[in-house]
């Protein structure tokens, strides 16, 4: 089976992929919530990390739970939850970051039996010299329950291979990134996407195996198809794999993007420190921001801006889980970032399910008038 | 049909007064820098006394500006629509919509003239759905410094609640020198203690007026509360402020000796959690035709109020000023101000964590005497609805019976109050409630 279809397996059985490393492996599952959660620590832990995700298919179970104008990916998280398709998580946690989540959180902790479910207190003014001593602390604590819970302690030899893991994890799909860079990509958007969302799911260790055979097929991958416009994808979480696949059968390639399950979550590594936890905290702190715990626009704007830069794009899509209030903060700042420097912008607003039809006709138009510009 | 109960009722005695405060307090920031005055914004829980360091200043809150500005359609409609032409979206902030619509359109609301210019914005997270990136826009747009502490520490959440504190009081220790460096000001500690007692001293006040509130009948109604919140919420590191709670509360207890009721027909007692709907606040006085009476909401027990839940009692009493609880050092220096501030905000019920918000609930519910919670689903804030259908699903299972309707406590838009009000009959009527007849 080539990588791309193992990373595709991955994500349409994820829980069985979960449940069988947890059987293979005798060793626990913990679910973590939005992408401020230390991997590294859960993972040196013994546990496997996997991301909480919703399934995009339409559902009530959450109605009694979160009020409608929570965001739909927080309330669709929480489905699965309620709908016990996350039976065999053995933990949640999720670092203090957005409001939505939160409610997802709190829910989670009060009606799905899950026997850990630890809250990160995870500072939020990033630009504070204070942020870093304090969580390390948090991590201190974090650490202590993560022993108290699986029985096993963390060294530093555990952290170490943990952060080198997960540091490997990132620079490698760095590499798979720059394949991007090219005229016509030997991957396509879709797949980049499978593949960050796939090491979400997925034991690093594992992950990375597939990555370097990934690195090996690609300068020799042709895909048949043309590249077609080059777009970037930039706003909240996004996993709908679906949508973007339908997005890329209309003559454009996603060959950036800038959200937490794509270069967001994975772009900074642990920069090694003598103390561990310290240098898993300043990543956090430092890594490419989350509006929802940054009031700064400037830093993630720059950032998105050079990647649409390096990544010579001919449009962006930005894109918001309808209702987010961080991302509806810094969505005019970006447009007018974009407009500024030229690039062309369509906004679309997401929710559990989308309207697939009005959302093809207006990427169709959009890409219409792209092309009539390259012309 | 309902019997009626008759009270003797009265308008309050200082009322006038009050009003005058409050219109006070927004009509300096017009005038402020004409006097010397420093001009702040930040959000209505940040400890502003300590501004006090810098000399004299006004402090704006844009919550309480917001709602004034959403209390009033003509002006709140077009304030949000410009906001929304700016690319913002229409279910963000409430209270941030309509202030920034007002600065956009450079209509300050209290005189109709131009906007305040701040000096800088210096506030606490408070609200992590973003009223950081609120006063981002506004130091982006007017080209002030801006300043923010993350204060919100969650006492009952894991981990080490002492670190926590040691980060809040090291911020606000670090916003002091970033305060002189752009003001160029020398920050007096002396005086900022001295506002800062004040500031706790109203808070306890104000929390303190509320609870008189749980005497049947009830001396002051919820919309005259409302009226008259603005001193504790923007004056409260004032004297001034003091001396108006302090004639308010015995006000309240001559009215409650003399069994003076808000209401003089009340039959039932209602309360809240969240702010009400402002552009609706006529829904109070139409229900005082069932002999509905409101006697306070939690939130505002709590945000600028403050008193002390004995949780192991199930009771509410009034607070202390922290100098005066067991084992609180007194404040000496700027060092001993921000940690003092910074553990007041992690014990203040204000940080309450979820769980433990509940049981304040039932507390309350059952010192103001109450018969039913009044819920609203808030399309305007996201923090203070997320966990409401929790909340509510917990006061049912306690026996309290609750009704829920959903609108914006800051966009008229987002309100239907002739369902709204169809709603309340309803569940009014399943009480055993109804519009009296004479």
């Amino acid at each position: 089976m080539a990588v791309i279809e193992q990373f595709q397996e991955v994500l349409a059985k994820r829980h069985q992929y979960a449940k069988d490393w947890k059987a293979k492996h005798n060793r626990k599952v913990i679910g973590w919530l939005c992408s401020y959660a230390p991997v590294e620590i859960m993972y040196a832990s013994g546990m496997l990390p996997v991301r909480i995700l919703g399934s995009h298919e339409v559902q009530d179970v959450t109605d009694r739970y979160l009020f409608p104008t929570v965001c739909p990916f927080s309330r669709d998280a929480l489905a699965q939850g309620l709908k016990g398709r996350y039976d065999y998580l053995d933990g949640i946690t999720m670092a203090r970051t957005c409001s939505h989540v939160q409610g997802t959180f709190d829910n989670w902790k009060n009606y799905i039996p899950t026997p850990l479910k630890y809250y990160i207190w995870m500072p939020n003014h990033l630009q504070s010299p204070r942020a870093k001593p304090l969580l390390v602390q948090e991590y201190k604590s974090f650490v202590q329950a993560l022993e108290k819970f699986t029985g096993k302690k963390i060294t530093d030899q555990d952290l170490d291979k943990a952060i080198e893991l997960y540091n490997i994890n990132r620079k490698l799909m760095k590499q798979v990134y720059e394949f991007r860079k090219q005229e016509e990509p030997p991957i396509t958007g879709t797949e980049c996407m499978e593949m960050v969302v796939a090491s979400q799911l997925m034991d690093v260790a594992e992950h990375n195996k597939l990555l370097e055979q990934l690195l090996k097929e690609l300068p020799h991958r042709k895909l048949e198809r043309n590249a077609g416009v080059r777009l970037m994808m930039v706003g909240s979480e996004m996993d709908d794999i679906v949508f973007v696949k339908m997005m890329e059968t209309l003559n454009c390639t996603v060959v950036i993007d800038e959200h937490c399950t794509g270069s967001r979550y994975f772009w900074d590594e642990v920069k090694p420190e003598k103390d561990r936890l310290a240098a898993i905290a300043a990543r956090y702190i430092e890594r490419w921001p989350c509006p929802a715990v940054s009031a700064d626009f400037e830093t993630r704007g720059n950032r998105v801006l050079k990647h649409a830069k390096d990544w010579n794009v001919q449009g962006v899509l930005v894109y918001q889980q309808k209702f987010c209030d961080p991302h509806e903060f810094d969505i005019p700042w970006l447009l007018k970032n974009f407009k500024d420097n030229n690039i062309p912008t369509l906004v679309l607003e997401f929710d559990v399910t989308i309207p697939f039809g009005q959302f093809r006709t207006r990427i169709e138009a959009f890409l219409e008038m792209l092309e009539l510009e390259l012309v | 049909m309902t019997v009626k109960t008759k009270y003797k009722t009265k308008p309050l005695d200082c009322w006038q007064w009050g009003k005058e405060l409050r219109l006070e307090a927004y009509r300096d920031l017009t005038s402020g820098h004409e006097q010397g005055k420093i001009l702040v914004l930040g959000c209505a829980a940040t400890p502003y006394g300590m501004l006090a360091g810098l000399g004299d200043f006004v402090f704006l809150a844009g919550e309480p500006y917001g709602a004034s500005v959403a209390a009033d359609p003509p002006v709140s409609i077009p304030a949000m629509e410009c906001y929304e032409a700016k690319g913002y979206a229409r279910d963000m902030c409430g209270y941030m919509r309509n202030f920034l619509g007002t600065m956009f359109l450079d209509k300050y609301y209290f005189t109709g003239g131009p906007f305040p210019k701040f000096d800088f914005a210096w506030s606490v997270r408070h609200c992590p759905a973003g009223h950081p990136k609120w006063h981002q826009i506004v130091s982006e747009y007017q080209g002030i410094p801006m300043y923010y502490v993350d204060d919100e520490t969650m006492l009952s959440s894991d981990g080490s609640q002492e670190a926590r504190i040691e980060y809040v009081a090291g911020q606000y220790l670090d916003s002091i020198e970033w305060m002189e460096k752009v003001t160029k000001r020398k920050f007096d500690d002396g005086k900022a203690i001295e506002a800062m007692r004040n500031y706790f001293y109203n808070e306890a006040l104000w929390g303190e007026i509320n609870l008189l509130n749980g005497s049947i009948p009830a001396p002051i109604d919820i919309k005259s509360m409302f009226a008259l919140m603005p001193i504790s919420m923007l004056r409260r590191h004032e004297k001034v402020a003091t001396q108006f709670l302090e004639a308010l509360r015995d006000e309240l207890k001559d009215r409650i000796a003399n069994q003076i009721a808000a209401v003089p027909n009340e039959h039932y007692r209602m309360c809240m959690l969240t702010p009400p709907p402002w552009s609706f606040l006529k829904v109070f006085r139409y229900l005082e035709n069932f002999g509905v009476v409101f006697v306070g909401t939690y939130v505002y027990l709590i945000n600028s109020g403050e008193v002390k839940f004995l949780y192991d009692q199930g009771k509410v009493i009034p607070a202390t000023v922290p100098e005066k609880r067991p084992g609180w050092k007194q404040m000496k220096n700027r060092e001993d101000l921000c940690r003092t501030v910074a553990r007041w905000r992690a014990e203040h019920p204000f940080q309450s964590h979820l769980d433990t918000r509940k049981k304040e609930y039932v507390i309350m519910f059952k010192h103001w005497k109450a018969n039913a919670y009044l819920l609203l689903i808030n399309r305007g804030c996201i923090p203070m609805t997320t966990s409401m259908y929790d909340f509510q699903r917990d006061l049912n299972k306690q026996g309290i019976p609750t009704s829920m309707f959903e609108g914006n406590f800051a966009d008229c838009r987002d309100i239907d109050e002739t369902g709204v009000l169809d709603r309340l009959e309803t569940f009014l009527e399943g009480q055993g409630i109804h519009k009296i007849t004479d």
